[in-house]
């Protein structure tokens, strides 16, 4: 063994692993010859390595089921988030009004009530669309072998299958004079309700996706957010929150935003 | 917020068969993940900066799964958690005399620590320093680990009974 340390069993680990210097694994082979018994032990053990490892493959290759998409277990993470906080304030505004109760009744017991409080929105737009159609983007549009749920071929059954789950009918927009083709689309948990995200790609590859949820509410204008290389706008119109993100540039995001917008409102699809 | 898709999407197949390898069924399995992968988006900001991410994720579904063990041994029947010593000297004792054709169920019969080491290693391809601080232990006892869980499957497997190839360091 040309005076290096005696053989040991990490070693033979090691070289059923592949993880020894070319030297040492030299003399594991030259170990191995001279000794058929451990060679046959050894040999069994790669065998079972590789054996593990097709038996698991299948699983391993299967696409990820949505709940476990980063994009899905942070929408839920938010959700509980929220929940926790409604009820921690719906609680100490419970007290609050008992307080104000009995001091009106004491007090002023001729005086109006004043009128409760609107309703807070739950959650801004950013983080009821921005963030999440964002998410959406980023975990689809690296996705290669399963980018969408429903094939844009079947335009029309993926049209009346997210207007049905969103409850609402919903318009695809045509984006092909901006260059960009329908792909298909999926359909995504919201923090309230579903989304939709459709996704298109242009001929160069480039995916865009459009980020549809139900939001009611004025309409608003365009806002513009920007990470890393992905950017995109988005707004509210109708019954829905739009968000639409690509690794483009602002301006030509902006118009596929206005074309979006202008199918969308009324103006009917080209 | 996407930094972190962009981090842990990848190693999810990875995850999800580590955990199907260890409870071998599906539903269950997955729960282990989605519990691991809300730990470790809710805890993103406790990752050591230049840490690799997988060997951290591997580490969260351990544990993870380690504590559900422990919940239900608590709750239901007792089995040992510590690493059983083998009992060399009585061969077969609970290995069946039958050759087991899937190393899958085979794997199973083995203490869940060596499977562990098994997975970790010789499927997950983790370092044999990151599968120590995965499963929490040194590096010396993922090796014999390692070496233990391979004979013993090599035995069930074979559906031999040899004498112990115990071998000199």
């Amino acid at each position: 063994m040309n005076g290096q340390a005696p053989i040991g069993e990490d070693d033979l680990q090691g070289y059923v692993d592949g993880r020894l210097t070319p030297e040492r694994e030299a003399a594991v082979e030259a170990y191995l010859e001279a000794h058929p018994e451990e060679a046959g032990r050894v040999r069994d053990h790669a065998a079972q390595r590789d054996g593990l490892r097709a038996r698991l493959r299948a699983r391993h290759d299967e696409p990820i089921p949505a709940r476990l998409r980063v994009a899905n277990i942070e929408a839920g993470l938010e959700a509980r988030r929220r929940r926790r906080w409604t009820g921690a304030l719906g609680r100490v505004a419970a007290v609050g009004l008992w307080l104000f109760v009995g001091a009106a009744g004491g007090w002023m017991a001729n005086e109006r009530l004043s009128e409760p409080a609107p309703q807070a929105p739950a959650g801004t737009m950013a983080d009821r669309l921005a963030g999440p159609a964002m998410s959406a983007h980023r975990v689809f549009v690296a996705e290669m072998r399963h980018p969408v749920e429903v094939d844009g071929s079947q335009e029309a059954h993926l049209v009346q299958w997210l207007s049905k789950r969103l409850g609402r009918p919903l318009q695809v927009p045509n984006l092909s004079r901006e260059g960009y083709r329908l792909m298909g689309g999926r359909l995504l948990p919201a923090s309230q309700g579903a989304a939709a995200l459709l996704m298109y790609s242009d001929e160069t590859g480039r995916r865009l996706t459009v980020y549809l949820t139900v939001m009611e509410g004025d309409e608003t204008s365009f806002r513009y957010v920007q990470e890393g290389e992905v950017g995109g706008f988005y707004w509210r119109g109708g019954d829905f929150g739009y968000a639409v993100f690509a690794q483009a540039d602002r301006q030509s995001l902006l118009t596929v935003a206005e074309v979006i917008h202008e199918q969308t409102s009324g103006e009917g699809p080209r | 917020m996407s930094e972190k898709a962009a981090l842990i999407e990848p190693h999810i197949p990875a995850l999800r068969r580590y955990a199907f390898a260890l409870i071998r069924e599906d539903s269950a399995a997955d729960d282990l993940v989605q519990d691991c992968l809300e730990r470790a988006v809710a805890r993103w900001h406790l990752r050591r900066g230049d840490g690799d991410v997988r060997a951290w994720l591997f580490s969260i579904l351990h544990n993870r799964f380690v504590s559900q063990r422990r919940e239900t041994l608590r709750r239901g029947r007792h089995g040992p958690l510590e690493e059983a010593e083998e009992t060399a000297g009585v061969p077969g004792a609970q290995e069946p005399a039958m050759v087991h054709r899937d190393l899958l169920r085979a794997m199973a019969a083995l203490p869940e620590e060596q499977q562990a080491v098994l997975l970790l290693v010789g499927v997950e391809d983790l370092s044999y320093a990151e599968a120590a601080k995965a499963i929490g232990v040194p590096v010396g006892t993922v090796m014999s680990r390692l070496s233990r869980a391979r004979d013993r499957l090599r035995r069930l497997m074979n559906g031999e009974r040899p004498a112990l190839l115990r071998r000199v360091k």
